[in-house]
């Protein structure tokens, strides 16, 4: 990865409380794993900020390496790698998800 | 290229000797896996390092030849 896509990927990742990375758009996701990660998030009322991979190929390759991750959807919370699809979930449906959410100062739902 | 359930499983096996493995084709297109895997090598592992873990025992498979693989990890007793 080039030293101009790390700082774009920083500067994604610094400019939002909840950030994801996804296929396609929030209205409209291009994968059901990207789409779980996106109803979650609706369910729990946070805002996030998302990501296109898809019409980014820069991004779309350079944030696997940045998180040494190799998939996509990716979940950031104030700056920190919370994980993909499966870890999303399980944090979720222990309830463990909007306490994480909340240690960091951020207003989620009860489930 | 689609992955056969076999070699999933053989490549975590591989990297995980004492491992509990199970691996099903979901959809039965050998495209989507799911895998459950317990290890006592994921013990003191954050859940993103013993995902990661797993992928590393893929050798780079996941997200390219291997499409989907819903993982689920813990720690074995």
């Amino acid at each position: 990865m080039s030293d101009s896509t790390r700082r774009r990927i920083e500067d994604i990742i610094a400019s939002g409380d909840v950030i994801l990375f996804m296929k396609g758009i929030p209205a409209a996701p291009q994968c059901g794993f990207s789409a779980a990660v996106v109803q979650i998030l609706s369910q729990l009322a946070v805002p996030f900020k998302s990501v296109d991979v898809l019409s980014d190929l820069e991004i779309r390759e350079g944030i696997k390496a940045f998180s040494n991750w190799p998939t996509i959807p990716q979940l950031y919370v104030k700056g920190e790698f919370v994980g993909g699809c499966d870890i999303v979930r399980e944090l979720y449906q222990a309830g463990e998800l909007a306490t994480l959410l909340n240690s960091k100062g951020i207003e989620a739902a009860a489930i | 290229m689609a992955m056969v359930g076999s070699e999933i499983e053989r490549l975590i096996r591989q990297a995980f000797p004492d491992a509990h493995v199970i691996v099903v084709d979901m959809a039965g297109d050998g495209d989507h896996f799911a895998a459950r895997v317990a290890s006592e090598a994921f013990k003191g592992k954050s859940k993103i390092q013993q995902h990661q873990m797993v992928y590393a025992a893929l050798q780079g498979q996941m997200g390219g030849a291997l499409h989907a693989l819903a993982l689920e990890t813990s720690v074995s007793k």
